[in-house]
């Protein structure tokens, strides 16, 4: 046992603290939220709430690109299905297209309903291209992912082009509990309709939990160390009797159902969905959040999503301001206004935006090239050296 | 001649395998007996490995039939191979270095285990008693190659020889009826040759057939009972140690080389 003790023997998860961080962050961001803003967190919660939509998506991309090892250039593809699934089975929009019957049906039923609908269109777009590797499944992914909004763009008739399909059915709860954390009284709410952003924060945790739980499962099964398998050599997995072909289709179409799953959340809370929301830069983003969090790790990609979706959508978004505030405090607020050639401190890093992002990327990967909170298996493949893995269960107990 | 009538396990018949214009396997049979240990030898280039690569489906025959068990598997794919019982080693080690060796040996009962995808979502009871199951298995298949002591240490860190063995505690956990191994004991000392040798034989006593590839001539006439030889790509010889020892195209062919 001592024995084992040294060598590394049972240890726990290092995942563990690190979920039960961004745990209790998820709960007590609302509450935190809401004493700083003085009650007024609804702009807060929204920008949170979406952020959540990215760590879906991130956890999903995870399991094609940092599992499977399968790169996914068109990941936003799925996502577009998954959102205009939601657009086309709950709103009036059926009525104008040759169909001519609105059709409703249930937020919590199309959930599953377009993870079904993504997962399938990543078999049919799996099956013909998984034989493929590398470098030229990155080519197909790209191709299918800038075709899919081009079809939702093109196929008026039925989704009314580039002006998209807007007035969604607002999702609705049997059941709601409210509390002083949303500023009323405490009371369970009956046929509840989920517009308050604090009801899309809580609805989104519940649903990255539950995707987080299941993700873990696959990962530590027969499935997962299939993939891992698959990852490290191809041939070897198949010669151990793993059939690569269909291994890797299943990490292509759950990895699709997650976005599908993550796009009719997104579709249900914006009330709108239209092609232009979707496109390879959707697909880009997610990679590096995979990427700069750490591949392959479930508390990797979450962080990673929440780092780059604050950078680019709040920290980017506000640069300007900050900017102006900052050249006003040390006097030089000559540089505000425009004269010439320049346009000003505002619009002039507004400009720089996203050469900052770039370097921002740059140094982070410089930094930490195995990713913010990477897996064992990343951080050995740049770190090489002696190293012990720790046990997955405590079956060697008995047996040292 | 006991030995005869023992049903063949494998038979690879009039096998030929061409690589453009260059013929590497030409025309070859022979049987390879249920509970044997049977050798294929020959001088480097002789046509071993893409043998090994024609009978596990990696590179299937250009013509020709591979019959294991009595039913034909020429042109099948490597993970139904692999499941209906030939597992194999390789002559450059291929181990998933970056998993343990816990978990290369578990994955080598992949094809055994009968988790669906929904066990591995929601980790039913089904799904956890077979992990324990195979967990247990992989840590015994461990032990039965010496190696127990690396359980958790990444593949790619553990010594040469163990990593050999490794690979063999990973196909044997596909629960094969027939072992191929291609080169063994490559790069061994003689004391863990004869190691080598005795875990060959501890497998054989297990039930399971073994077929190995070797290129030093001591260890497989110690341990063989009959040999076939392949030089560029054809079979110039096949009987016992003693016999291919004597055969005058064998000398010459490879054993010429080294006097």
């Amino acid at each position: 046992m001592l024995r084992q003790f040294w060598e590394g023997g049972p240890r726990r998860d290092p995942n563990t603290i690190a979920y039960v961080v961004l745990l209790v962050a998820a709960i007590f961001f609302p509450i935190l939220v809401n004493v700083i803003t003085g009650g007024n967190s609804s702009a807060i919660m929204t920008i949170a709430a979406d952020a959540g939509v990215y760590v879906l998506l991130a956890i999903g991309l995870n399991v094609v690109v940092g599992f499977a090892g399968l790169l996914d250039l068109g990941y936003a593809a799925f996502f577009a299905i998954g959102a205009y699934t939601y657009a086309f089975l709950a709103s009036d929009h059926m009525r104008v297209t040759p169909l001519g019957e609105p059709i409703h049906i249930s937020f919590w039923i199309v959930l599953l309903i377009a993870m079904f609908v993504a997962a399938s269109f990543g078999v049919i777009l799996g099956a013909p291209t998984l034989r493929l590797r590398g470098d030229y499944l990155a080519i197909v992914t790209l191709g299918f992912g800038e075709i899919v909004p081009r079809v939702f763009r093109n196929a008026s008739s039925w989704t009314s082009g580039v002006n998209g399909i807007s007035a969604l059915d607002i999702p609705s709860l049997p059941l709601w509990l409210q509390g002083p954390w949303s500023g009323d009284a405490f009371a369970f709410v009956t046929d509840f309709k989920v517009i308050s952003s604090l009801a899309y924060y809580v609805i989104m945790v519940i649903l990255v939990i539950i995707c987080v739980i299941l993700v873990r499962n696959l990962h530590r099964s027969r499935l997962g160390r299939a993939w891992m398998a698959v990852r490290e050599d191809e041939v070897a997995a198949a010669a151990m009797g793993v059939n690569t072909v269909a291994v890797k289709l299943l990490a292509f179409s759950i990895g699709a159902a997650f976005s599908g799953f993550a796009g009719t959340y997104y579709a249900g809370k914006l009330s709108l969905v239209s092609p232009e929301n979707f496109g390879f830069s959707v697909s880009i983003t997610i990679l590096v959040m995979v990427v700069l969090g750490g591949m392959g790790n479930i508390p990797g990609v979450i962080t990673g999503a929440l780092l780059i979706y604050y950078v680019i959508f709040v920290l980017l978004q506000q640069l300007p301001e900050y900017a102006v505030n900052f050249v006003s405090s040390i006097g030089l607020s000559g540089l505000v206004r425009s004269s010439g050639d320049y346009p000003g401190i505002a619009e002039f890093i507004s400009r720089l935006k996203f050469l900052v992002f770039g370097l921002i990327l740059v140094i982070v990967m410089l930094v930490r090239p195995q990713g913010l909170l990477p897996s064992r298996q990343r951080e050995q493949e740049l770190h090489k050296g002696v190293h012990d893995e720790p046990v997955i269960e405590d079956v060697t107990a008995e047996t040292t | 001649m006991t030995v005869e009538v023992i049903p063949p396990i494998l038979r690879v018949d009039h096998v030929t395998k061409r690589f453009g214009g260059l013929v590497a396997v030409d025309d070859v049979t022979f049987d390879v007996k249920k509970g044997e240990i049977f050798a294929l030898i020959g001088p480097n280039g002789a046509g071993k490995t893409t043998l090994f690569n024609g009978i596990t489906g990696i590179f299937p025959p250009t013509t020709g039939r591979v019959i294991f068990q009595d039913r034909e598997i020429t042109g099948a794919k490597p993970h139904q191979v692999a499941t209906l019982g030939i597992a194999r080693t390789f002559q450059n080690i291929r181990l998933f270095e970056y998993m343990s060796a816990l978990d290369n040996v578990r994955l080598g009962q992949h094809c055994r285990m009968h988790a669906k995808l929904w066990d591995s979502l929601f980790k039913t009871p089904v799904e956890r008693a077979e992990e324990r199951r195979v967990s247990d298995r992989a840590i015994e298949l461990l032990q039965f190659v010496g190696i127990e002591r690396y359980t958790h240490t990444y593949a790619r860190n553990l010594p040469y020889g163990s990593q050999r063995r490794l690979e063999i505690a990973r196909a044997l956990a596909t629960n094969p009826a027939l072992l191929l191994l291609d080169e063994p004991a490559a790069g061994f000392t003689p004391q863990e040759k004869v190691e080598l040798m005795g875990l060959v034989h501890k497998i054989v006593d297990n039930g399971v057939t073994v077929f190995l590839i070797e290129h030093d001539m001591k260890v497989v006439m110690g341990v063989s009972r009959r040999i076939v030889v392949l030089d560029h790509g054809e079979k110039i010889a096949e009987g016992t140690p003693e016999q291919v020892r004597n055969d005058q195209r064998v000398i010459e062919a490879y054993l010429g080389k080294q006097h």
